[in-house]
């Protein structure tokens, strides 16, 4: 079946693909939250430890998610993955450093003669919950507000300003956008923690730390959303394939294509339903709606920036250099290929649902700490 | 495309390059090792239900765990890296290169990540099989990951399966199966893995062997040998008769690569092998000094590993580079003209295609097509070009052959003390193990250097040299972000090795 689709079918279900990774990293994003509390949530040393093993029995899933992301990219859209990557160097660059400090961290904080001492470790983890995930917002956020790049006709990149995409920063709508997801993590990691410790006064303060940080959120959110929805986008022309700007052109997106709207809708309303029966009706389960809702507003985004004719890796400098999913994909048997490939996500998924499940079906608690047989292994 | 090559920036990618890759092999073989050896461990303890196996796997797991996470930490640097430093290398082979990377991270990652935590924090939290099964799947997982990586790798340096698209200016896949049962890749993978095998097995033994030394947890370090050496024992062999199956496949794909890894410039017939040697570090290809200063050769070796045949030739450098007639060989310099014809030939297609001139597009086509499969050489200057760093892969190529002899008598001799039940008694065979760790690195560490050293000029053998592949970034940028890894990774490295000795001279948790 997968044979008989044509070229643009292929490069659709590819960028579907590829939101559906990124988005399910936007809701993974509950390690970086929580990570980015580990200096204020916790009261003592066993509750910080009871934090850090919490999430680190799921930081690992991100980081793999993080990893396949930019494979499938790679993959399926390698001009984006050598102009992007290449292009906005430094932007990509603090990213990875921030990954590769939080990924010893874990293991590294409580072992004896760690060298850099518990507390650097933890600094790492708070730069990687903070400043890696603002990193990648703005990153995201030049799929609409376009980078300064130029392809020469052997499609090599060359960037227009020094400071190699670390220039999106200065961008309101780039930066807006890297402090909301930022927020949404840390909205996250509260539910996240609530659901996965049982510990009645770091509850209590997780359960304080959602609403607090929800509202926080709140103001970039709809900077964003109202920004995107007023602002120019870059239109690509179906018989030309010509770039050009056109006005409202992300609220045209969402209107001729509904069911995204529907999904930013229904996912906003989730999030805040998550944040609700968490603050006011006592439940531990908010992270639930709130995570699917996040991963539907998501979806919503990653799909504007690249449906309906629209280039998703745009650029300012020189409209046609723009990327869309049709100019950056890879050849048509690579991508049958791998839609192939991609036939064995559900299982992947199924597995790690099944396992998260065995490991989760008993909440962490300061016992655990003591008294599990895998103590000696604990973060 | 070819006006702006500046190698000084290249050779900053190139080592940013080599360092971050050869800061991950240090950590992925005892991965891709010790993951099967903690399988083994515990299946003894699942089988026997014996707690002292039980300990033991948990000891050896810590150790695991303290490798595996810098191991990740610098894994995730080389996946990007394709494109913040080789993006031009990306775009061109991305078609075709990227797929094994998004596959590993599907199917391999995944795998590890998800069964990792459950073989850490799971002891009491699922049953006993189920946590057997996790340990299995991680190892399963890890070596997973080195099959789809390699493979990507051996694409490489045999690039099969696909073709060259004018209009798009890129190499674009034909034929996964070819990409993926690429004979390269195939050894690739048997070498890398028992290799890595044998490095773990080699740990083991060598940290037991200390614990002899110094009289401590007896029990556990004889069981640990006995597990280990069986393990290496046999995984030695293989890595002979893949390392073997190795050198076969360079011969027929990358000749240049085992002319520099033998220091032969000129070709024989019935060449002989160097079992030792010196490399006269000024010779140049053509000129008349000596290749060799001091060697050692071992008749007809060579020939037989080259071509599994006695008589047969096995061409050197010069032949490579100035053409041997009698054999059929054609020289660097006419292959980068025939280079620099497509190279000319694809920039008249696209410009006929911009005119839309159908006649003139034909044509160029026609001569892109005769020249296509030398287009990488156009992008050079000269035929001493396409040698690779010669003293260097001969050197790497010898220390990790003759490593490799060793390595068996090593697993033998502890294999034949534990027999005789003397182990514990022999002091000279502990501090032999313990010497060993180290070696086991070197020796992997080696093999890379020749696989990869030796495939210079090139990035995609014939097609793409590496000063093409490279992002346009100054030199400066590049200067910071090598500095940066190294003062990064050096840093991590310190706090592994302390973290892990310091587990080691605790030993496994007493209750
Ligand atoms: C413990 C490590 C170890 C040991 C003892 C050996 N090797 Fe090895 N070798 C490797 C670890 C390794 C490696 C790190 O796994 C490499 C690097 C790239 C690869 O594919 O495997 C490698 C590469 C490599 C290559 C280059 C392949 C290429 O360029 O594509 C050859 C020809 C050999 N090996 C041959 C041998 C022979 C004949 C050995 C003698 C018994 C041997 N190796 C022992
Ligand atoms: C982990 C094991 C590996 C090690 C230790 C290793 C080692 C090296 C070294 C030493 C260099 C520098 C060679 C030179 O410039 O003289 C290099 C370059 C390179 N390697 Fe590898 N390599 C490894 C795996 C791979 C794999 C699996 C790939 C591809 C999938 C790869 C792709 C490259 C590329 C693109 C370069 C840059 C071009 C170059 O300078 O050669 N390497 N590697
Ligand atoms: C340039 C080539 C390479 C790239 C791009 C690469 C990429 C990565 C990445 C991104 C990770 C972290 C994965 C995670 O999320 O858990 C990783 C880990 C790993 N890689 Fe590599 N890798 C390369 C070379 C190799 C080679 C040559 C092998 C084996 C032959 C290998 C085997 C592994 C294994 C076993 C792990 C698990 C963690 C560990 O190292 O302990 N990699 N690699």
């Amino acid at each position: 079946m997968i044979g008989t689709l044509d070229y643009s079918t292929l490069q659709q279900l590819w960028w579907l693909i590829c939101s559906v990774v990124g988005s399910l990293l936007v809701f993974l994003f509950f390690v970086q939250g929580g990570q980015s509390m580990l200096f204020t949530l916790p009261h003592n040393a066993e509750e910080k430890k009871l934090m850090v093993n919490s999430l680190g029995r799921k930081w690992e899933m991100t980081f793999t998610t993080l990893v396949l992301f930019g494979g499938a990219l790679f993959a399926a859209f390698p001009k984006f993955y050598a102009t992007s990557f290449g292009g906005a160097y430094w932007v990509w660059m603090f990213i990875l450093f921030t990954f590769i400090i939080q990924a010893v961290s874990y293991e590294y904080r409580s072992r004896e003669n760690n060298f850099l001492g518990a507390r650097t470790y933890e600094i790492f983890l708070l730069i990687n919950g903070s400043v890696g995930v603002l990193l990648i917002g703005v990153a995201v956020g030049t799929f609409f507000t376009g980078s300064s790049f130029a392809l020469n006709e052997y499609n090599q990149v060359t960037w227009q300003t020094p400071t190699r995409g670390l220039e999106a920063v200065s961008n309101m709508f780039n930066l807006s956008f890297g402090l909301f997801l930022v927020f949404l993590g840390r909205t996250l990691g509260g539910m996240y923690l609530l659901n996965n410790i049982r510990h009645v006064p770091l509850n209590a303060r997780c359960r304080k730390s959602v609403l607090i940080n929800f509202l926080i959120m709140l103001p970039f959110l709809l900077f964003v959303l109202l920004s995107l929805v007023t602002m120019d986008g870059y239109a690509m022309n179906p018989e030309t394939s010509e770039i050009f700007m056109e006005k409202g052109k992300y609220l045209n997106n969402l209107l001729s294509m509904p069911l995204l709207l529907l999904f930013l809708l229904a996912g906003l309303g989730l999030v805040i339903y998550g944040v609700v029966v968490t603050s006011f009706k006592n439940s531990y389960k908010g992270i639930w709606a709130a995570g699917f809702g996040t991963v539907l507003v998501a979806l919503a985004v990653f799909l504007t920036a690249g449906y309906g004719n629209t280039a998703f890796y745009p650029s300012y400098a020189d409209l046609q250099s723009s990327l869309t999913i049709y100019n950056a994909s890879s050849s048509k048997f690579t991508l049958t290929v791998m839609s192939y490939v991609a036939l064995g996500i559900p299982f992947v998924l199924a597995y790690v649902a099944y396992v998260w499940k065995l490991m989760d079906n008993k909440k962490l608690d300061v016992d655990e700490l003591h008294n599990s047989e895998s103590a000696h292994e604990f973060y | 495309m070819v006006e702006q090559i500046d190698l000084t920036q290249v050779n900053w990618a190139r080592a940013q390059f080599a360092l971050t890759a050869l800061y991950h092999w240090i950590f992925v073989p005892l991965t891709l090792g010790l993951s099967f050896l903690l399988a083994f461990f515990e299946t003894i303890y699942v089988r026997t239900g014996n707690e002292e196996w039980k300990r033991l796997t948990k000891f050896w797991m810590t150790l695991f765990a303290i490798n595996f996470a810098i191991g990740v930490a610098t894994g995730i640097i080389l996946e990007f890296q394709f494109g913040t430093n080789w993006s031009n290398y990306s775009w061109i082979v991305g078609d075709i290169f990227g797929a094994p990377l998004a596959i590993e991270g599907i199917f391999a990652f995944f795998l590890e990540a998800t069964f990792f935590a459950m073989m850490f924090f799971g002891w009491d939290r699922v049953s006993k099989r189920m946590h057997l099964f996790s340990t299995w799947m991680v190892a399963i997982g890890s070596n997973l990951s080195a099959l789809w990586i390699l493979v990507a790798n051996g694409w490489m340096q045999n690039p099969v399966g696909m073709a060259f698209n004018p209009d798009t200016a890129r190499f674009e896949m034909e034929s996964f199966s070819e990409v993926l049962f690429n004979p390269v890749a195939i050894s690739k993978f048997t070498h890398t893995t028992s290799s890595s095998f044998v490095l773990a097995s080699l740990f083991v033994v060598g940290i037991s062997s200390w614990y002899l030394l110094k009289g401590r947890h007896i029990l556990m370090a004889k069981r640990s040998i006995v597990v280990a050496s069986v393990f290496g024992f046999v995984a030695v062999a293989y890595v002979g008769l893949s390392g073997d199956e190795a050198a076969y496949e360079v011969a027929q794909h990358q000749p240049m690569k085992l002319a520099a890894m033998e220091g032969l410039y000129d070709g024989e017939v019935n060449a002989g092998a160097i079992a030792l040697g010196i490399v006269n570090s000024q010779k140049i290809a053509g000129d008349t000094q000596e290749g060799m200063l001091v060697e050692v050769k071992v008749p007809f070796v060579l020939s037989l590993l080259a071509n599994r045949k006695f008589n047969s030739f096995v061409p050197g450098i010069n032949d490579l580079v100035f053409g041997n007639e009698e054999y059929g060989i054609v020289s660097a310099a006419s292959r980068i003209e025939n280079g620099k014809k497509a190279i000319a030939a694809l920039a008249a297609y696209k410009e006929a295609r911009n005119n839309n001139d159908d006649t003139a597009s034909k044509q160029a086509l026609v001569k892109l097509n005769t020249y296509k499969d030398d287009i990488g050489y156009g992008y050079l200057q000269s035929g001493v070009d396409t040698v690779p760093p010669v003293a260097t892969t001969f050197y790497a190529f010898h220390v990790m052959v003759i490593l490799g002899t060793l390595f068996p008598l090593v697993f033998l001799a502890f294999l034949y003390y534990i027999y005789k039940d003397e182990v514990e008694k022999k002091g000279w065979l502990h501090i032999v193990g313990l010497c060993c760790i180290p070696l086991a690195w070197v020796a992997s560490e080696a093999g890379w250097i020749v696989a990869e050293v030796g495939r210079q000029p090139w990035a995609i053998q014939d097609l793409l040299p590496v000063r093409v592949s490279n992002t346009n970034l100054t030199t400066g940028t590049v200067q910071t972000t090598f500095f940066m890894f190294l003062f990064l990774f050096t840093l991590l490295l310190i706090a592994e090795i302390r973290i892990m000795l310091t587990q080691i001279k605790k030993g496994p948790e007493e209750d």
